[in-house]
């Protein structure tokens, strides 16, 4: 075991981790932050996206040990301290862009990446960015409507 | 829970060379989106790792005063396609990173770890050769540098003896200005994929812009690993832009390249992709190098 701090959702933490544990493991087992899906557990399907030092990645292929000094980012640190929904969530609401659910966590944080950037993107720019993401109830179109009503409008959501 | 026999944290480059050189069965592990996933299928059960992930010292792009581009080899390719220098003097290589694995995993897989696993389908391997790439390599012993094109080895396999680190990526002046590239990379699928076949070309041109200065072909999955044609470069080299050249580039390239059949794509796929993606490639980046469609 090893002693790692970490700021996760805005939080400066030591948590104790296993060197061979990946970030999903800690996250999901040790924090009990679930909303951070294992998909394929290969880096493939984005399930388990959460951002580190702002940057979208797979939480699975990523070992907790890494994450020293860095800032985690998860679905349960974007929402307000009420449990108010962020306008990314929202988005994904209104347009329906949610079937089963498994994939719409880790979308959201690949969203909440590409608004951090502040640009506009065209459609064929957001199907680019959300290439890393599988969606097996295939709800794509709706996923894209979500991200193309709030990129460019939300400008900072969570501290990023 | 990774199947890691054990794993030390490299605080430098320094430590990480002692740590390899400590324990012959070592790995190295960067990024992680190769060697996590060679863990998770149990090719790798029970290995000892030496981590650079995060090293400070081998990540970024500079630009040298001599106008020599420096990678490190732990920038992610992210950051290669993100980074200025490789935006304003090497567009083709950021374009070419660019297409590696999907989002996610470009934000932690390395151009390091690109070429040091020796695939012969690493996206930014043809496109660094056709720029003459050079490579540094750190060991117990000191420095030493190599051209790319003898980095590698054999399929899987690169010139890097146990102990050693590739610690700069190096792009002369010489090598990139005035050149246009292109990179295409063929695949099934438009993202999270390996390339069926990929091709980089590098061109100048003379100064009216009609004729080829120096002309520079590579692939990937052409050979066991990617390859510079040499030959197709002397028979264009010198020659004016002509329809009649564009046309022979692929023909010519296929006496250099021994593509064979996979599971992924048969030979004959591949001999035909070589053909269509080297013209192809080649007149991209003659509009990328200030010439006219021809």
């Amino acid at each position: 075991m090893k002693i790692i701090r970490v700021n996760v959702n805005g939080r400066d933490m030591e948590v104790a981790v296993d060197e061979r544990e990946s970030l999903a493991d800690t996250l999901r087992e040790r924090l009990r932050l679930t909303s951070v899906k294992k998909g394929c557990e290969v880096g493939e399907c984005g399930a388990c996206t959460v951002l580190v030092d702002g940057r979208a990645i797979d939480s699975c292929i990523y070992l907790a040990v890494w994450a020293e000094g860095r800032r985690v980012l998860t679905v349960e640190g974007i929402t307000g301290p009420g449990g108010e929904l962020s306008p990314i969530q929202q988005a994904f609401v209104e347009e329906a862009a949610i079937q089963c659910g498994f994939c719409t966590p880790g979308l959201i944080m690949t969203a909440v990446e590409i608004v951090g950037t502040g640009r506009r993107y065209t459609r064929d720019e957001l199907r680019k960015l959300i290439a890393g993401h599988l969606c097996r109830c295939t709800g794509y179109q709706n996923i894209l409507n979500a991200m193309e009503r709030v990129a460019g409008v939300a400008q900072r959501v969570g501290g990023e | 829970m990774y199947d890691i026999g054990k794993i030390h944290l490299a605080r430098s480059v320094r430590d990480a060379i002692a740590a390899l050189s400590a324990d012959p069965g070592a790995h190295v592990v960067c990024g992680g989106s190769d060697v996590l996933i060679k863990i998770r299928e149990g090719k790798l059960a029970g290995c000892s790792l030496v981590s650079i992930n995060g090293l400070k010292e081998l990540a970024g792009v500079a630009l040298e005063e001599d106008g020599t581009i420096v990678i490190g080899p732990a920038t992610t390719f992210a950051d290669v396609t993100r980074s200025p220098i490789i935006a304003r003097h090497a567009p083709a290589l950021g374009g070419a990173v660019d297409q590696a694995g999907g989002p996610q995993l470009r934000n932690v897989g390395t151009i390091g770890g690109n070429l040091c696993n020796g695939a012969t389908s690493a996206d930014s391997a043809a496109t660094l050769l056709t720029l003459n790439a050079r490579l540094t390599i750190t060991g117990p012993d000191g420095r030493r540098e190599t051209a790319l094109e003898a980095f590698y080895e054999g399929p899987g396999r690169v010139r890097l003896a146990h102990g050693e680190l590739l610690t700069a990526i190096r792009i002369e002046r010489r090598d990139y200005e005035g050149f246009g590239g292109h990179y295409i990379k063929y695949a099934q699928r438009n993202a999270m994929d390996i390339a069926t076949l990929g091709c980089a070309v590098h061109v100048r041109l003379s100064e009216d812009k009609r004729a080829v200065e120096q002309y520079r072909l590579a692939f990937g999955v052409a050979a066991p690993t990617p390859v510079r044609c040499r030959g197709v470069e002397a028979r264009v080299n010198g020659r004016p832009l002509t329809e009649k050249t564009l046309e022979r580039i692929g023909e010519w390239a296929l006496e250099e390249v021994t593509p064979r059949t996979s599971w992924r794509a048969s030979r004959e796929f591949r001999v035909q992709l070589v053909k269509t993606l080297s013209r192809r490639a080649t007149e991209r980046a003659i509009l990328n190098a200030g010439g006219a469609a021809i």
